[in-house]
């Protein structure tokens, strides 16, 4: 606190390089949600074409370049471009830093009583290579050959051999050493920087879903920047990592490759890196909602421990279940039998995990307030979710399965209706810590169940087009015969992803709205007992006007010997009415 | 659009299809039975326990043990999936394959953006490939100096199969990951640049199907894609004895043309 007490900071200092934990991520909110939008846009334009094929896009399809949509379609180069960046940016740009770089930057230190970050400087950093990596991802466009048409998964020698690829891979270095600094101030920060009589068995679930997720993405990250710097050297120096020998591209032997190479290698690196990359996406979400439920059934958490416990073996175990992307890859078939057993595993805590979350309904009073809608939501959509990948990671379902838009139904329900759900649960509930005001409860409530709503309508009929065996990534479906029944499906997911942009105006006028004439709130509306809680809204510069001092667990609601239903954890004793 | 699909799973055309939609079926009425059960559950939550007046929150819990319980239950109906279904079939379709003896010997080979197919022939033997005579007249680069590849029968995008018996599809790539999905038989396979893969299957149902790529290969990856048709055995002999007497180049001109 005190050393930064010196000189006012200028302008540039406070909201642009700024060291603050808050300020960074009020950044990275601002930035992600912008991320989240371009990447939903980009999926408007695929999801046209997907249920109208050849059909010219109404109105944006004539600013579009030629090149890009002639006469207005889109083609199937552009439509690629489209796919794989609308992937990279909503897991790379939009989720991931919604759930570590906001809600982590800025609630983790508040909840655990600590000034700033650890390392305040390379917190500054880690936005400042996450932001130039996201304009030079979007920058790709732009470049001659476009951005890259691989796929997120970005799997050679397709990806070695395509263009565009290039700036992805030097985006993806920026990004992922932006998350590598993060994941190693988080977990500093929780060590040592909690305050006094703060134990980590007293931490909020929000702080241990970050200490967790914190721990993937330092130990999953790494493989993943290494891989990306191999594939660099196939492309741009020729060497033969993903290579093999004998490669015949467009009638000619690719000669300027040695060969010797293994594409697998890539798929083995990659996934290595995204599995984990799941659990970094959920984490912090299912965080978030064990803290707004507790706050709003106004008592303790079911299972605390079994929470904690649940979510350190889930992280544990997505480093072993990498391989059950690639039951038909071509990988060893004796070895799909191991990551078959691990995959059934993990789903046994993801089960606990979502059982004590319901379980803690059970005995209380329910606030239906609009943070709460959004974490109740959470809990049946991520049901469907969890349910809908046990056919995928069944080996012997998988074969069929693999790759067709059950795979889309199924993990955009984890992301989409289950984390993203859970963000925005996260923004209406800390919005008045940031502001000191609070957003607007009918628009919060319109936007929750349009939003609920068209999800489904965009995702549920998924499940049936994939059980029809379409593929995924198909610029026009209707080009294979056993895709026409589906085309109707197509067309209601569509009309769904429009509905649910509309539906995304609500929340966007009631963020800045309420961001300077929203209802003034006191530093604790919502009456919860963590340390967040319990300093000013917004807080100053270094949280905290005293050093608290903690006294209890995180979730006392309703205290008996306590005169209001909540009992903070830096309140000294219960006081009896 | 033919009777072949409808808005569930395809026609079941081989003989690891009734097997696959045993286990899709079972899945997805467990899932029904357990997402109804949770959703009453939770539904009974919210309206019992909502915030009202006079009515205050309990702070005890159910016991831990409670809340193991569908952990166990979720787990026990696993491993029985694993132990009685996945592994066994796994063998049976992926892991296991069958011998090249009593199969119908089969060459696919993936390339942007079309299926290659070899027959062995009479001599039920392929002759020697190499990149080097790789051109569009001759796919697989055949050499044309081994006696063995001279009755070898080329096609593209069209794959011929008789009945009931058992084919083995030796599965390569010459450029990019393909992936070789026939969804009425159930069966796909990535195919990769540098390894040779075995796919098998038997064909149960007479008719015409479709082989779709199913791995992004590039901008035309949605029109990857081949006729499959199977027919008898009498039929399948003279579809390849007509192939056979058509010049080896023909047919994968007339393709390139077509493409």
């Amino acid at each position: 606190m005190s050393e930064h007490a010196h000189a006012e900071p200028s302008f540039t200092e406070r909201y642009v390089f700024s060291v603050d934990h808050k300020v960074i991520g009020l950044q990275y909110l601002v930035t992600s949600f912008v991320f989240l939008l371009l990447g939903f846009s980009m999926v408007l334009l695929m999801r046209w074409q997907l249920a109208f094929p050849g059909q010219p896009l109404p109105l944006i399809g004539r600013l579009l370049s030629a090149s890009a949509a002639p006469g207005g379609v889109i083609g199937p180069e552009f439509y690629n471009q489209l796919g794989a960046m609308h992937g990279t940016i909503m897991v790379f740009l939009g989720i991931v830093p919604l759930g570590v770089g906001a809600f982590g930057n800025y609630v983790l230190p508040l909840q655990i009583g600590a000034p700033d970050m650890a390392f305040p400087r390379m917190n500054m950093m880690s936005y400042w290579l996450y932001l130039p990596g996201g304009l030079l991802m979007l920058s790709s466009f732009l470049l001659p050959g476009g951005a890259a048409q691989s796929g997120w998964t970005s799997y050679p020698p397709l990806s070695v051999i395509n263009p565009g690829q290039t700036v992805w891979l030097l985006a993806m270095v920026l990004l992922i050493t932006s998350s590598l600094l993060g994941s190693i101030n988080f977990i500093v920060t929780t060590l040592n920087l909690r305050a006094p009589g703060m134990t980590l068995w007293r931490m909020p679930v929000f702080v241990w879903s970050q200490f967790v997720t914190a721990f993937l993405l330092l130990l999953a990250f790494p493989p993943l920047e290494a891989a990306a710097v191999l594939q660099l050297m196939d492309r741009v120096f020729h060497t033969s990592f993903y290579m093999p020998e004998g490669l015949i591209v467009g009638g000619q032997l690719a000669s300027q490759w040695s060969g010797g190479g293994q594409s697998l290698l890539w798929q083995h690196l990659f996934w290595f890196l995204a599995h984990p990359e799941v659990y970094v996406l959920i984490l912090p979400p299912m965080g978030i909602c064990a803290e707004i439920i507790s706050n709003n059934t106004r008592k303790p958490i079911f299972g605390y421990k079994e929470i904690v416990y649940a979510m350190m073996f889930l992280g544990t175990m997505s480093f072993v279940v990498w391989a059950h992307h690639m039951f038909v890859s071509g990988m060893s078939t004796t070895l799909s039998n191991f990551f078959l057993v691990t995959t059934m595993i993990i789903s046994v805590p993801s089960v606990a995990l979502l059982t004590c979350l319901i379980l803690s309904l059970k005995g209380g009073a329910i606030r239906f307030t609009t943070p709460m809608l959004f974490a109740l939501a959470f809990l049946p959509m991520f049901g469907i979710g969890g349910l809908t990948g046990l056919p995928l990671g069944l080996t012997v379902t998988d074969i069929y399965l693999h790759d067709t838009y059950y795979v889309i139904g199924h993990f955009h329900y984890v992301v989409v209706t289950g984390s993203l759900i859970a963000l925005f649960a996260g923004t209406y509930f800390w919005f008045p810590k940031w502001f000191g005001r609070r957003m607007d409860d009918t628009l919060g409530k319109i936007h929750f169940w349009g939003t609920l709503a068209a999800m489904n309508g965009i995702f549920l009929p998924m499940f049936a087009i994939g059980l029809q065996g379409q593929s995924r990534r198909l610029y026009d479906p209707t080009a294979h015969l056993h895709n026409l029944i589906g085309q109707p499906l197509h067309v209601v997911s569509t009309v769904s992803a429009f509905v649910l942009m509309l539906f995304q105006i609500p929340v966007i006028y009631n963020f800045f709205y309420s961001m300077f004439r929203g209802e003034p709130t006191d530093s604790n509306p919502w009456k919860a007992t963590t340390l967040d809680w319990q300093c000013p809204s917004p807080p100053p510069h270094g949280n905290f006007a005293k050093l608290p001092r903690v006294y209890r667990g995180p979730y006392e609601y309703s205290h008996p010997d306590h005169r209001d239903d909540w009992l903070p954890q830096d309140a000294e004793k219960a006081v009896a009415s | 659009m033919n009777g072949n699909y409808g808005w569930f799973l395809p026609v079941q055309a081989s003989d690891f299809a009734p097997a696959m939609d045993r286990g899709i079926h079972i899945i997805h009425w467990a899932m029904g039975v357990i997402f109804v059960l949770w959703s009453v559950f939770f539904a009974y939550l919210l309206v019992r326990y909502r915030a009202r007046d006079g009515h205050k929150p309990d702070r005890s819990h159910l016991p831990l043990s409670v809340s193991l319980a569908p952990d166990i239950a979720v787990l026990a109906f696993e491993v029985l999936l694993v132990v009685v279904y996945a592994v066994p079939s796994w063998n049976r379709m992926k892991r296991i394959p069958p011998s090249a003896e009593g199969s119908l010997q089969v060459e696919v080979r993936g390339e942007q953006f079309n299926w290659s197919v070899r027959y062995p022939g009479a001599d039920g033997k392929f002759g020697k490939t190499e990149p080097r005579f790789v051109d569009f007249t001759n796919p697989f680069g055949v050499d044309e100096a081994d006696p063995a590849g001279a009755d070898d029968v080329v096609t593209v995008n069209e794959l011929r199969f008789p009945v009931n018996e058992r084919v083995l599809v030796r599965l390569t790539s010459k450029d990019v990951i393909h992936s070789f999905f026939i969804p009425e038989f159930r069966v796909k396979q990535d195919a990769v640049p540098g390894l040779a893969m075995p796919v098998w299957f038997t064909p149960t149902l007479e008719g015409d199907f479709e082989l779709a790529c199913a791995q992004l290969c590039g901008v035309g990856h949605a029109i990857m894609r081949a006729d499959v048709k199977v027919t008898d055995r009498a039929a399948f002999d003279q579809w390849l004895a007509a192939k056979k007497n058509a010049t080896l180049a023909a047919a994968p001109k007339a393709a390139v043309e077509q493409w």
